[in-house]
């Protein structure tokens, strides 16, 4: 399978296809119809249209984006397109691909329903067309080797998987629900002669296919042709040129790509929402007016329609010779077709009950043969074959039952085509780089019918053509409801079956699109089994989303997920959960622990707000941002902007502002400044890669017109870790909020306040900009409502004491988690000394001051005073020797004399240089004394690393 | 030996003996815990209380133990756990992760090794695969998925805790305090380090995530109380030894040499010297090898020994190894020491006090060639008696290599005393310059 050309490997060219089909003087965009790109250096082209599915380069080569195009259009000189997002697995965040609740297909996609991503995007980031296929969602994946095949099933909207609204499925199910509805009216004016070219094209499943294939055409009869023209000439004035050439362009792509029916009523959607012209006419054959009358307005429009599409054909064919031929020979039969055409339905009514029983006989043998892998491929294949091949079973039932796919489609070809007959092979033979080629030659032809869908893509053209057909709809059973009768009756036979599958497990909703479904076949069949097409169409949506559902064993077998299994970091739980506080000074230190999430941070209101705006109001606008937090530790600011995320969480989860994604980075957490880009990339998308490859990454996706894009807010703390010598780290980190794409809110947590200009070079810190903010340390009132808000009623402190702490720590840091710990620590100790245990009382003063004395009195004093009596006479002889060199560093063999003379004044035995040197090393090791290394022997300089007057203090009072 | 067999209740000396000494090398070698750890007693009650609150309550803690060498914060620790483990349920629960500075020297091999411990997903038999960067970020998610009430608690005991503050950015260090500090998984991080200043070590925000809780082990031992100490370390369990006989002699011997006049001013200056526990194990082991059958008690001569032994100076024994002219040369650097004020000097500095002695002396007994006496001068060199001044400049001919005597005048003076057969002339030279 060749896989998609990525834009480094091949040049591509970007062309309109046609001139523009109207231009929008407000927002003086120009738009067309068709995009061409042709690969350099190759003459295949392939056509982008309005409706195909397409892949959009993306930031991941082997993951391109994929969406639906819904309008292309130039302004400013820029090819654009307008699209419908489709999300890939790898886009959701893996911490919202839990709700999922199953491991996700790898071809799984879903339909993007977030608000904030933009949906214009450059059409020379489009890469191919793709294939995207409904499937229901209880059914399950089809298995088979379509890798090029994507299949929806839920919505994503950022927040939660939905099923696809029946509005939406409806859209992407376009091709096989509304076309069918649409479709109908044609129908049964061309009954009578099934074979006729138009009713076959499916083959040709891509627009790229198309050129080749035409060659292949026979010339058409230019009779015919003047005939098409005299006749179309007619209404085809009126049209303006833009709609012609909309119509023209679709006529073109549908007589490729789509059964004829197809075509017409794509273009049927498209001509009423786009001429008002013709949405009057239609209105006019609404309910209100006679059945007859509406009837015969349809059939008047569905001529016009015709005669427009041969003009038009005949147009493209004057300038595009060789590429419109095959539209320009079959039309204008079917417009003679269609002049002597009657209501002969009833008679092809027996074909297609045949067929549709030749559909359920090609579905059941899977069942069966569910187990064995081979069969089910072959199973699977010849399904598909089936279904796409059933217009040629209708005519040559003589068809083995089992096609094989190879031999399928030539044979279909044969059947169907007629003189046509060598277009499959050569154009085989020819598109060596077409995707669809060969092995997936059924996929494709089971999708085609799916690409077109998107005539009508917008909600409101397709609002305006659901009313449309419904209303149709109910003239015409109006008028036939005697045939209703009975092909009703054999619809439901026919199937029943079908429907128990779906019951069993189907949604309301899902219910719903199938009873639409049948209602559709019931009127196919209705309309006599008119076009063999239309029933096809649907039926062919039908088994494909049955498949999967027909055979659960596939899924069931223990298949491996194309995912790696990574270990998953946790710590074993505990079997006993753990005890609760139980006595009031329990509740309290649990409350007072700083990891304890308080309600609200009180004392930072003001710093919440600014952060809270500026988040805000970059994530409402979608633009980006930087901006410099600092202050002391333990001055909440990390704190403060997890609450301000936390706000906006919920206002984003209200609706208030669009949703962002939220990223945090800790310098401290990572090994190395590089890492950054690792731990955004694997946050942001899941992805693994390294240092060098995840910042190309987050750089194309920053600085590209993404798709989807979300606000992303990115917390960065503790800054200065993330310091390089030449600071690209930072660089990039806040050169991405100034991209236009880039979406991104970068919030930077350090603890210097001067950090931007102390460390940064220009550039960097001219990025960071001046958007800085300054957490003072705690004032005492602060931390004593902190501690009072914590504690939240549970009376535990005197009032006094927690003054006494928070005047304590303010006065010598403002650091809040000293204050919790002095507090818990309080705690601690009137549990202990309460002489009665059950009830300890509050925690008091004293308390308090043994807290204090035990975390912040240093224990230099006391471990002088515990020394050894030689330890206490070294530190003496230090004293001495700094005095007597007036120096604070003396040699160890200096101080030495110094405590040999020290040892004879107290009336010990002198100690030994050994000995000496022990002593030494063992107050080193405290750090009382700091040395050199004790390599040097005699030599080492000696310091004293407490002040002299402590040392004093501590010998004196001893 | 009959009559002793005689007696059911003795066994022969020698089984009693070697019970006793494995009982008591048991004790001295910390192979066995106290059942009480003396003097600590509220050093204790706080630790169990600080680690029984994470491993039943799920509190997260951070706890630093400080004492000097030897004062026994291993000891208490261990006390401790032991004590916490007797609870089935704590048993069940907690998990322990032991780290010690001087094995795990950075980050990644301590992350490796919690990993390890922990034995978390990504360890495959005893390995440990992965990045750096990925078991960082593995350990921490790990953690971070825990929460108070449902994961087990990690018990983290840090030794050598200064030296985990020297890895670099002190990665390790912030992410098990910020995790002590928020609501992920229970841990306990304890931390045993012997440096007072340890707090000063830790960089700003790894110290405002640290609790501030210090348990220090600084004891105030008086002699007598140390004297107590020697007692019970030394006597034997009466119940629980199987000679009870035996027992009692031997408790009463061990009494009688706690009072003994000798041993009690050994122990005064081991007491003065330093009031750790460890050296004063060693001593009393070295004294307690010598018990044997013909010996069966500690005798007071045998602990002067070994007192004697332990406070013997090394580099003064060196000397006693020493040629007379390296002696000699020794000599010449500490007059020239005495003369320039410690000051450095070279060999021929070295040499011609040498040889201003020899011609005082007017008698060729030790007249030696240059090259000999460079010999001598490099072999002091490579007993590390002398040192250069400066590594980096040895481009200097070695005659004028500056150096640095590494004795002090005392212990050449000693050495001299104990030298065998040294010449009167030299002692009188070493005694004074112009002798």
């Amino acid at each position: 399978m060749v896989r998609y050309c990525t834009r480094n490997r091949i040049r591509r060219i970007y062309k309109w296809g046609h001139a523009p089909i109207s231009y929008d003087r407000k927002l003086k965009t120009n738009e067309y119809n068709s995009l061409h790109i042709s690969l350099e250096d190759l003459p295949r082209t392939t056509v982008i249209t309005p409706g195909q599915y397409i892949l959009i380069e993306g930031v991941d080569d082997d993951n391109p984006y994929v969406a639906k195009v819904m309008k292309l259009f130039e302004s400013d000189k820029q090819k654009k397109a307008l699209v419908q997002w489709f999300v890939r697995v790898c886009e959701v965040p893996p911490n919202k691909m839990k709700l999922l609740g199953r491991d996700p297909h790898p071809q799984e996609v879903f339909y993007y329903e977030g608000r904030t991503c933009d949906d214009e995007i450059d059409v020379e980031s489009i890469l191919s067309t793709v294939q995207v296929k409904y499937i229901s969602p209880e059914a399950l994946f089809p298995e088979g080797d379509q890798k090029e095949v994507l299949y929806v099933k839920l919505s994503w909207n950022t927040k939660a998987f939905s099923v696809v609204k029946p509005e939406l499925m409806e859209t992407i199910a376009a091709p096989s629900l509304a076309a069918p509805s649409l479709a109908s009216p044609p129908r049964h004016s061309i009954p009578a002669l099934p074979p006729s070219p138009p009713c076959s094209p499916p083959v040709m499943a891509t627009p790229r296919a198309r050129a080749p294939s035409r060659r292949a055409l026979p010339t058409p009869d230019p009779t015919v042709m003047n005939r098409a023209i005299a006749v179309g000439g007619g209404s085809r004035r009126t049209m303006s040129t833009g709609k012609m050439m909309a119509s023209e362009a679709e006529s073109m792509h549908s007589a490729s790509k789509l059964s004829a029916s197809k075509g017409l009523s794509a273009k049927r959607r498209s001509s009423i929402t786009r001429t008002p012209g013709v949405c009057k006419k239609l209105e006019l054959s609404s309910p209100g007016k006679s059945a007859m009358d509406g009837d015969d307005m349809l059939c008047q429009l569905l001529d016009k329609e015709l005669d427009e599409e041969v003009l038009l054909v005949q147009r493209s064919a004057t300038s595009l010779t060789r590429l419109a031929s095959q539209p320009f020979g079959f039309t204008p039969i079917r417009k003679a077709q269609r002049s002597s055409s009657s209501w002969d339905s009833v008679n092809l009514k027996p074909a297609m009950v045949n067929l549709k029983r030749f559909s359920l006989e090609m579905d059941s043998p899977p069942s069966s043969t569910q187990h064995d892998s081979a069969k089910l491929t072959e199973a699977s294949s010849r399904e598909l074959c089936g279904v796409t091949s059933l217009e040629e079973e209708v005519f040559d039932i003589g068809l083995p039952l089992t096609p094989k796919r190879r031999q399928a489609t030539p044979r279909r070809n044969c059947a169907t085509r007629g003189q046509k007959v060598a277009t499959p092979s050569n154009r085989a033979e020819k598109m060596t780089k077409e995707p669809s080629l060969g092995v997936l030659a059924e996929a494709e032809n089971e999708d085609s019918p799916m690409v077109p869908a998107a005539p009508t893509p917008r909600s409101s053209r397709r609002k305006s053509a659901k009313l449309v057909s419904s209303r149709i709809r109910k003239q015409l059973n109006l008028l036939n409801d005697q045939r209703d009768l009975y092909s009703d009756g054999d619809d439901e036979e026919e199937f029943l079956p079908s429907k128990k599958d779906l019951q069993s497990s189907s949604s309301e909703e899902e219910e719903g699109r199938l009873d639409s479904d049948e209602e559709i076949f019931g009127k196919k069949s209705k309309w006599g089994a008119a076009g063999s097409r239309t029933p096809r169409s649907a039926q062919k949506d039908r088994s494909s989303a049955r498949t999967p559902r027909k055979t659960p064993v596939r899924k069931a077998m223990p298949t491996t997920p194309r995912t790696p299994r990574h270990a998953t970091p946790s710590i074993p739980s505990r079997s006993l959960p753990a005890r609760q506080p139980g006595s009031v000074l329990e509740e309290a230190r649990a409350r007072l622990h700083v990891s304890s999430v308080p309600e609200s941070l009180p004392c930072r209101e003001q710093e919440f707000q600014d952060i809270y705006n500026f988040v805000e109001g970059k994530v409402m606008d979608g633009t980006g941002g930087c901006m410099y937090i600092s202050g002391v530790p333990g001055t909440g600011k990390t704190a403060t902007v997890h609450e301000v995320i936390r706000s906006l969480q919920q206002a984003s989860d209200t609706d208030d502002i669009p949703s962002f994604n939220f990223i945090e980075i800790n310098g401290m957490k990572m090994t190395d400044p590089h890492q950054a880009y690792v731990q955004i990339l694997q946050k942001l998308t899941g992805q693994k890669a390294t240092a060098d490859h995840a910042a190309a990454l987050l750089e194309k996706r920053f600085s590209n017109p993404g798709p989807k894009k979300e606000s992303t807010v990115l917390l960065v703390d503790e800054l200065d870790l993330l310091w390089t010598r030449k600071q690209n780290v930072m660089y990039n980190l806040f050169d991405w909020p100034t991209r236009r794409h880039g979406r991104l809110v970068v919030l930077t947590i350090a603890n210097t306040m001067d950090l931007p200009e102390r460390i940064m070079i220009n550039r960097v810190a001219s990025r960071l900009g001046l958007t800085r903010m300054s957490f003072q340390p705690y004032s005492f009132k602060q931390l004593q409502q902190i501690i009072m808000s914590r504690l939240n009623k549970v009376k535990a402190f005197e009032e006094d004491a927690l003054q006494l702490v928070s005047r304590k720590v303010a006065a010598l840091s403002g650091d809040a988690r000293r204050c919790l710990d002095i507090c818990r620590r309080a705690t601690e100790i009137c549990e202990h000394s309460a002489s009665n245990p059950s009830a300890p009382g509050l925690v008091g003063m004293s308390h308090v001051m043994q807290a204090l004395d035990e975390m912040f009195s240093s224990a230099y004093i006391t471990a002088i005073r515990c020394a050894s009596i030689q330890e206490q006479l070294f530190l003496r002889a230090v004293l001495a020797e700094f005095r007597r060199l007036g120096l604070e560093e003396a040699t160890f063999q200096q101080v030495l004399v110094q405590h040999q003379a020290l040892c004879r004044v107290e009336g010990l035995q002198p100690v030994s240089v050994s000995e000496g040197l022990a002593v030494c090393q063992r107050l080193g090791a405290c750090r009382l004394l700091l040395l050199e290394p004790s390599r040097l022997g005699i030599l080492q300089r000696v310091r004293l690393n407490v002040s002299q007057d402590d040392v004093l203090y501590a010998l004196k009072a001893d | 030996m009959s009559k002793r067999k005689a007696d059911d209740s003795h066994m022969p000396i020698g089984e009693s003996i070697s019970q006793a000494q494995t009982l008591l090398r048991e004790r001295l070698c910390h192979q066995r815990l106290p059942t009480r750890p003396e003097g600590v007693a509220s050093q204790h009650k706080h630790l169990l209380e600080l680690l029984k609150r994470t491993a039943v309550h799920g509190e997260s803690n951070s706890v630093l133990i400080v004492g000097p060498r030897g004062s026994g914060k291993t000891m208490l620790l261990r006390c401790v756990l032991a004590e916490l483990l007797t609870e089935a349920d704590v048993q069940k629960t907690l998990l322990q992760v032991h780290l010690n500075g001087l094995l795990q020297t950075d980050d990644r091999i301590a992350l490796k090794e919690i990993t390890r411990q922990l034995s978390l997903e990504n360890v495959v038999g005893d390995k440990v695969f992965g990045s750096f960067a990925e078991n960082l970020a593995f350990l921490l998610e790990a953690l971070k998925k825990g929460d108070r009430s449902s994961s087990r608690p990690v018990l983290f005991i840090l030794d050598e805790f200064d030296l985990f503050a020297h890895h670099k950015n002190q990665t390790l260090l912030y992410n098990l305090l910020d995790v002590s500090q928020s609501a992920q998984t229970p841990v306990a991080v304890v931390g045993l380090t012997c440096r007072l200043d340890v707090l000063e070590l830790l960089e700003k925000r790894v110290k405002s995530r640290f609790s501030h809780r210090q348990i220090h082990l600084l004891s105030s031992l008086t002699f007598s109380q140390y004297l107590q100490v020697v007692r019970a370390q030394l006597q034997l369990p009466d119940a629980t030894f199987p000679d009870s006989k035996f027992c009692h002699d031997w408790n009463a011997s061990v009494k009688a040499l706690c009072e003994d006049k000798s041993v009690e001013e050994v122990l005064q200056r081991q007491f003065n010297s330093t009031k750790d526990f460890r050296s004063l194990h060693r001593l009393l082991m070295v004294s307690l090898c010598r018990v044997s059958a013909s010996n069966p008690t500690i005798k007071p001569a045998d602990l002067v020994d070994a007192s004697r032994l332990f406070s013997a100076d090394s580099k003064t024994n060196i000397l006693h190894g020493l040629s007379i002219l390296e002696l000699c040369l020794i000599i010449a650097m500490k007059h020239l020491n005495d003369i320039y004020d410690r000051e450095p000097f070279n060999l021929q500095m070295v040499y011609n006090e040498f040889k201003k002695f020899l011609q005082r002396k007017s008698h060729s007994m030790y007249n030696f060639d240059q090259p000999v006496v460079m010999k001598a001068f490099e072999h002091l060199q490579q007993l590390e008696v002398i040192r250069p001044v400066d590594v980096a400049a040895t481009r200097a001919q070695r005659e004028y290599q500056l150096v640095r005597l590494m004795l002090d005048h005392t212990q050449i003076m000693e050495a001299l005393q104990k030298y065998p057969q040294c010449p009167t002339d030299i002692k009188q030279w070493a005694d004074s310059a112009f002798a």
